[in-house]
């Protein structure tokens, strides 16, 4: 049955690690980087209007949203997809970011708003007088994006440490994080919290002090947007590669094995579990600008679900399948909201309910079937 | 903390460290009083690698161990039956930290107390566990399962960076080789056969390099010829290692077996050679005689 190797022959044969990419994946990737950072541009600020070839500034804001579930779908992933924890809060995290942004943009309005005040126009219709003391960073940008990875690292350590500590796991996880993120929702409604209550926040002016509504810093969103999406892919690859990543895989697939192999599964979850929030709410961060809007609806219980449909759908534990089923799911929804509004829904249910039953693998799954058996055909074809 | 303090006990440290290093092995002993407690390390001197003293565990008013009392010799194999419900895996269960049981004292070696320690800690402290149900990660690879099990140091930051080591993989090849899998390293887990699977676990034990290895019911499910092999390769582990097996197949027993153990309702009723235990009235009325 086995072969007779010796020691040093097997040795040498065992599989060695695997690079992050290979050589046509990384020409894949560069392509996109292409794609994003020099196509788009091109086809929406130099090819003019009318052209077939040209990128409508509609598109470009869609394509950028879509861009920002996509990195939310590639978290998922790395939580449920690779360690098997499903979470049902990542909206609590997208939000965070989203707030963190949005608090700056609401500064970078100045003087421009309906009040003509310093202070952000909900305070002054509050008849606050001054800046709460969470307003304290808010002018600057360098503390606004070090906050934008800070707050939902911190708030998801926190959770997190306390949940797996206690060996909280499957449905009741689940359900906790459910409840966290609605929790958090009535919070953010109310207008003693001084975060806009139901409005939220919205008419931003100015980024970094350039004016936002112009294609140019559209494009420039955009590409930003892109950019850390693929930067995302790379380093999630980068972790699911290493051994780290397979401690996760065995994290998911028999737990108590991996206690008695030595392994303390608390810091391997809370590293993952914060790394997954961190991307969130990054991805919040670069949606409130190019939206125009944050309010507590991003708290609701449908976005955080939806997010693992995207997951389910493009297939769990491939990391590019989230990213696929966040552009199918999304297209799908851009089109069907304005073609039939009241069938989103049912689309959306049935969508998850055919996947979890026919498709278990998602739409890449479906793929490498396909791949599997056309090469099986071919191969059983030949002479 | 004045001068005078800190000189005394610079002074005690010297003096400790002074006996630690000219202590003298003397008839295969230690000195016993002058001898220091290390951290972490297996104490022997007293010929046990594991001593359980009248242990209690109930669940829900069920006592499935009731003063349980059992010590096992450095390199010895020991083997325990009895009957379904007699407390085996429980037992298992509380020596690798995952059942705290009510009163009763554990320990590994002479100075390890095990009910003070996470299940993670013990494994890492020279303790290896085979459940009943053959349990590998059924989505990596045979070779990724063994690079997982393998002894080294288990932190996120060092997952981060791992590399097999040359002397790493030689080990690796070794223990692919001794479990005969040496064909399928880059197999998954999850499409090798029960007896296969079976094999994998317990070379991942081997990979962690284990002082105390408990397997439960480790030829469940074998071929013969499997459990044969099995039987050759505990044998040979034996001395290096301590083993408990639990086991209700009386034919591998007794190719294997020093000293059985027969548990009945979560105390011991029986220990001795295997004839011994086979002869005894209560023996043949709980178990054997069924």
């Amino acid at each position: 049955m086995s072969a007779p190797h010796s020691i040093s022959d097997l040795a040498h044969d065992l599989p060695v690690p695997a690079p992050v990419l290979t050589r046509r994946g990384w020409s894949v990737f560069w392509m996109a980087v292409v794609a994003i950072a020099v196509l788009a541009p091109l086809a929406n600020l130099v090819i003019p209007e009318g052209q077939p070839l040209h990128l409508s500034g509609y598109m470009v804001g869609l394509l950028g949203k879509i861009m920002c579930y996509a990195i939310c779908a590639l978290a998922i992933d790395l939580i449920w997809g690779y360690t098997g924890i499903l979470s049902l809060g990542h909206g609590l995290f997208f939000a965070l970011g989203g707030y963190v942004m949005g608090m700056y943009l609401m500064r970078q309005i100045g003087l421009d708003g309906n009040y003509k005040s310093p202070l952000p126009d909900f305070m002054i219709f509050l008849d606050w007088k001054e800046l709460p003391w969470h307003w304290a960073l808010s002018d600057s940008l360098p503390a606004t994006l070090a906050l934008i990875v800070l707050v939902p690292a911190v708030v998801a350590y926190i959770f997190g440490y306390f949940a797996f500590r206690s060996r909280i796991k499957g449905v009741y996880f689940s359900i906790i994080t459910q409840a966290l993120t609605f929790a958090a929702l009535l919070l953010f409604f109310r207008n003693e919290t001084g975060l806009g209550g139901n409005n939220g926040f919205t008419d931003f002016k100015r980024i970094a002090d350039i004016p936002l509504a112009t294609a140019g810093m559209r494009m420039l969103l955009f590409v930003l947007t892109g950019t850390v999406l693929l930067a995302c892919y790379v380093g999630a690859r980068w972790l699911v590669r290493s051994k780290f990543g397979r401690v996760l895989q065995a994290v998911r697939d028999s737990e108590s094995r991996l206690m008695f192999c030595g392994y303390n599964p608390l810091p391997y979850k809370l590293a993952i579990w914060t790394v997954s929030a961190v991307m969130c709410g990054i991805a919040g961060a670069l949606y409130v600008p190019q939206v125009g809007i944050i309010n507590p609806s991003e708290l609701s219980t449908a976005n955080s679900i939806e997010m693992v449909i995207w997951a389910a759908v493009g297939g769990r534990a491939t990391l590019i399948g989230p990213i696929i089923g966040a552009f199918i799911v999304n297209g799908a929804k851009s089109w069907l909201t304005v073609a039939f509004p009241e069938f989103w829904l049912y689309v959306l249910g049935a969508l998850f309910i055919g996947v979890t039953l026919y498709l278990p693998h998602g739409v890449v799954g479906l793929w490498r079937q396909m791949m599997a058996k056309l090469a099986a055909g071919r191969s059983g074809g030949a002479p | 903390m004045t001068p005078g303090l800190m000189q005394d006990g610079a002074q005690r440290m010297a003096h400790a460290h002074h006996r630690r290093s000219s202590a003298t092995v003397s008839g295969d002993r230690r000195p016993g009083i002058g001898r220091l407690h290390v951290p972490g390390e297996i104490d022997v001197t007293h010929g046990r690698i594991l001593y359980l003293e009248d242990v209690h565990v109930s669940f829900d008013g069920f006592k499935a161990i009731n003063g349980l009392s059992l010590d096992i010799a450095p390199g010895e194999l020991r083997c325990i039956i009895g009957p379904n419900g007699a407390g085996k895996t429980t037992m298992m269960d509380i020596i690798t930290g995952k059942t705290r049981p009510d009163r009763g004292r554990v320990f590994l070696g002479s100075t390890i107390d095990l009910l003070r320690y996470r299940e993670a800690d013990i494994a890492t402290m020279g303790i290896g566990r085979k459940f009943q149900k053959p349990t590998v990660f059924e989505h990596l690879s045979v070779f990724e399962n063994l690079e997982l099990a393998l002894a080294a140091n288990k932190s996120v930051r060092s997952s981060l960076l791992f590399r097999l080591t040359p002397l790493q993989r030689e080990r690796l090849a070794e223990v692919l080789i001794t479990i005969q899998l040496g064909t399928h390293a880059k197999d998954l887990a999850g499409t090798l056969s029960h007896g296969q699977k079976q094999w994998l676990e317990i070379g991942m034990l081997l990979m962690q390099e284990p002082r105390l290895l408990l397997l439960d019911e480790p030829v469940a499910g074998m071929t013969d010829e499997e459990t044969e092999r099995t039987a050759e390769l505990f044998l040979s582990l034996k001395g290096k290692h301590s083993l408990v097996v639990v086991e209700h197949d009386m034919n591998f027993i007794r190719a294997i077996a020093d000293t059985v153990t027969v548990l009945c309702d979560g105390a011991v009723l029986a220990e001795g050679t295997l004839d011994h235990v086979q002869a005894d009235q209560r023996v043949i009325d709980v178990y054997l005689g069924r």
